[in-house]
């Protein structure tokens, strides 16, 4: 029983979203941010979406972690829908957003104290995650004695703490200097591959939506659209040099030119604003 | 030799502040007692007149004798308790109510304005309606140690309510939680250095509201000590009174200010209102 159900599991898709648009009305205008999308996610899979500024990832974002109602559309974890019911997927945002007055400890568990997981069980599991992660030594150091790197380290330990199958991470190395960010990366393949989660990924950044995923989806400027999907298929695992390997250099360039025309529109549209 | 510079340069460093923080101390003490002994010396030689200004020995020895065969320990302990319980009371119930306003956006925009009224009130005329209500007892004189601290720490908690990161809410709404538990985990903690930052004012504010309450009625206290004192023309006890409300108050200061650190461990962060 157990196998057979594994077995259906493998080429499950962990996430549907189906034709979800978001029209926002502000001062009697009304903004379309997202036309209707449909996305597929098998689950285990590191999927990028990418894109121009405005482009709506952000708000898709919302919708699935159910903090916003999409205007049509439907969006299903493992077949049932989860619209409007936050708590159904980890979500880690750009900004690091750990309690100042927490200790990276009770950061880290904060999602399981609010589920009322015993206190004991979270710690003992959150500690070897910080000690395999990076971050033994800090747990009881405060967010603002750590650099920014380790914070987002913190902040993505937590959100894969919380356990749930799928993981939202909205550019979550946005902020990050280069080098830092190459480091995060990496880290962020090896938490990946541990632990086995489904990841939606935004970025604006070409090269680490290559190097990360498995697809990517390329959005248009607003009213955002699925402009293109396209499989990654180098070869895991992937070292830091992929990134000057000839699979990689024209994935970058097709990339580029998709990207190049939304860039040019979004731009149009923020002049006219 | 050159390498041994910045060590010397290091310690020309400690050596200057340590002879700034000795000299700080040493001009600190020194004028205040050379104000007492100038004080002293001054009404002895007749330059104050000391039956205004009576002098620091007098105060001393007037004191004693208050202390001895008045009731100026019973006098200190109800102003003192007055004091509390109406900075307890003021404070609790005013940060609850400023905390308040984060649960409805309309409850919250509502109040804030009343809050503003009700802070621009001279609360002090309301002494004689209080004093009306709640008799000449000592709950008149806790009364008014709340009507002056409840709403400046409700407007204190107020503002710390109004600048809660809105990400942080999202966020752990993102995980789930339910508004008590954003409430409880982000809204209150956030608000803290506010709330805290309106104690120092508030203890004072607690003892006039209390000494203000015993002015004008009552049966006991440092304040009704200083007005019976002032009534029968001896100066010398209204003096022991002002001495013993500024020890009182140095002592709850200090004491507040203690309060503040233990309240603030491990909650400051970088938007907490400006630094002390």
């Amino acid at each position: 029983m157990a196998m057979t159900k594994t077995a259906e599991t493998v080429e499950a898709r962990k996430l549907d979203v189906r034709t979800v648009s978001k029209i926002f009305s502000r001062d009697g205008r009304t903004v379309r941010a997202l036309d209707p999308v449909s996305l597929t996610i098998r689950e285990g899979r590191l999927i990028s979406l990418i894109g121009p500024s405005g482009c709506g990832k952000s708000t898709l974002f919302n919708i699935i972690a159910g903090l916003l109602r999409p205007t049509t559309g439907d969006v299903l974890a493992d077949g049932k829908s989860i619209v409007g019911r936050p708590g159904y997927v980890g979500y880690m945002l750009q900004k690091s957003l750990l309690l100042p007055w927490r200790t990276i400890m009770d950061n880290i568990i904060l999602a399981s104290e609010i589920r009322g997981v015993p206190k004991r069980d979270s710690m003992a599991r959150a500690q070897t995650l910080i000690e395999r992660y990076g971050l033994g030594g800090f747990e009881q150091h405060y967010p603002h004695e750590l650099s920014g790197g380790m914070r987002q380290r913190t902040s993505l330990l937590r959100t894969m703490l919380y356990d749930r199958d799928v993981v939202l991470l909205d550019e979550p190395f946005g902020a990050l200097d280069a080098q830092t960010r190459l480091l995060m990366q990496s880290w962020l393949l090896q938490v990946w591959s541990d632990l086995g989660k489904t990841i939606l990924f935004v970025t604006h950044d070409i090269d680490e939506a290559i190097y990360l995923s498995d697809e990517i989806y390329v959005f248009t400027a607003r009213p955002g659209r699925i402009k293109a999907h396209i499989e990654v298929t180098l070869s895991r695992p992937r070292e830091q040099d992929a990134v000057t390997s000839a699979p990689f250099m024209d994935l970058k360039r097709q990339l580029l030119g998709l990207l190049n025309d939304e860039a040019r529109i979004a731009e149009q549209q923020g002049s006219l604003q | 030799m050159s390498g041994l510079d910045s060590i010397a340069v290091a310690d020309d460093d400690a050596i200057a502040e340590q002879r700034i923080r000795r000299c700080s101390a040493v001009w600190g003490w020194g004028i205040g007692l050379g104000i007492v002994v100038g004080w002293e010396i001054f009404t002895r030689l007749k330059i104050i007149d000391p039956y205004f200004f009576s002098s620091p020995m007098t105060i001393v020895s007037t004191f004693y004798v208050a202390a001895t065969q008045g009731t100026l320990y019973l006098d200190i302990g109800y102003t003192s308790a007055a004091t509390i319980v109406g900075f307890l009371i003021g404070v609790t119930s005013g940060a609850l109510l400023g905390l308040s306003t984060w649960w409805s956006q309309i409850y919250g925009r509502v109040s804030e304005p009343y809050l503003v009224t009700f802070n621009a009130i001279p609360k002090l005329a309301l002494a004689p309606i209080l004093i009306i209500i709640f008799g000449i007892g000592f709950e008149s004189k806790v009364a008014l140690a709340v009507a002056l601290t409840i709403v400046p720490a409700a407007m204190a908690a107020c503002g710390g309510v109004k600048s809660v990161d809105k990400d942080l809410e999202t966020l752990l709404f993102s995980l789930g939680a339910r508004r008590f538990q954003v409430f409880a985990k982000v809204v209150v903690p956030w608000a803290m250095p506010w709330i805290v930052s309106s104690l120092r004012v508030n203890i004072g504010l607690a003892l006039a509201g209390a000494i203000v309450g015993e002015f004008i009625a009552s049966r006991f206290g440092v304040g009704r000590m200083i007005l019976y004192a002032g009534q029968i023309m001896d100066i010398n006890l209204v003096w022991v009174g002002v001495v013993v409300l500024s020890i009182l108050a140095l002592v709850m200061y200090a004491a507040v200010t203690t309060a503040e650190r233990y309240l603030l461990k491990g909650m400051l962060h970088g938007s907490q209102p400006s630094a002390h």
